[in-house]
């Protein structure tokens, strides 16, 4: 009789131990948010560092306040672009490390909305090109 | 009597490793749980197709140019000029920094463009444009 006192004593009851665990769970549950971060990656230019290019691997795309686009002197509506990028850039083929050749250079107005930039710059990066450049707005 | 037993431990069913898998269930949840760190300014993003995903948060900043010009660095408005020197500050500290720029539409490239000027001064040239999918 003594000895199983004792047993029933030095256990301690883990009944109720779920419980706890469940609370904490649900806890973590509903604060954990699991909202990634997505967006389009790019490089800035290096400060300084200029570099001569062929100017016939130059894609130029002005981009005015009104949001209409001119790829190379001709006016393109915004889902033109990437065919035309992409015919663009097997024209101009790849270089010796295998990237291709075209540079395309994106060059806005300071009155351009963000919004028509991005979209372009969208369009850009479906069309495969790997080389973007950001040109400085005109005043 | 032999009968009555078997038929009672039967009808039982085994919770002794219940806890065990709440427990893994909990440990996963406290490690995947990243609490928001940030709110920042209302702002909303243009929408793209070609998204990257940010890896980790632990490298990244964040910055916000809400509609108005206002410009606010991980919660703290910053003035343009102060641009620079908050980032580079936080450059010197995490040398793999990317700077998620949450910019809203309707933003005149004259000012990205201003801002983007400052990273370079600052030396984060690493930029992720944050947009909605499209």
């Amino acid at each position: 009789m003594l000895s199983r006192r004792n047993k029933a004593g030095s256990e301690i009851p883990t009944a109720s131990l779920p419980d706890i665990v469940f609370m904490l769970l649900i806890f973590f549950l509903v604060t954990t948010t699991i909202d990634i971060d997505k967006g389009i990656m790019m490089v800035l230019p290096d400060r300084g560092g200029e570099m001569r290019v062929n100017p016939e691997n130059i894609c130029n795309i002005l981009v005015n306040a009104a949001g209409q686009v001119l790829i190379d002197d001709s006016p393109t509506e915004i889902h033109q672009i990437r065919e035309k990028i992409s015919s663009k850039l097997r024209e101009r083929g790849l270089d010796t490390e295998g990237k291709p050749r075209l540079i395309v250079s994106i060059k806005t107005e300071r009155s351009t909305s963000y919004n028509d930039y991005i979209q372009v710059l969208d369009e850009v990066k479906r069309s495969g090109a790997t080389k973007i450049s950001i040109a400085e707005p005109e005043k | 009597m032999k009968f009555e037993k078997k038929t009672k431990a039967k009808a039982e069913i085994p919770t002794a490793s219940l806890p065990d898998i709440i427990f893994m269930l909990l440990i996963f949840f406290m490690v995947v749980t990243v609490f928001k760190e940030y709110r920042g300014l209302p702002v909303l993003a243009p929408t793209a197709r070609t998204t990257a995903k940010l890896e980790t948060k632990r490298n990244v900043a964040y910055l916000w140019v809400d509609r108005l010009g206002r410009i606010a660095i991980d919660d703290k408005i910053v003035p343009l000029e102060d641009v620079a020197p908050v980032l580079s500050e936080k450059f010197t500290q995490n040398r793999r920094l990317i700077v998620s720029l949450k910019i809203d539409q309707e933003v005149s490239m004259g000012l990205v463009t201003d801002v983007q000027e400052k990273l370079r001064d600052a030396y984060t040239l690493r930029v992720n444009y944050a947009t909605r999918f499209k």
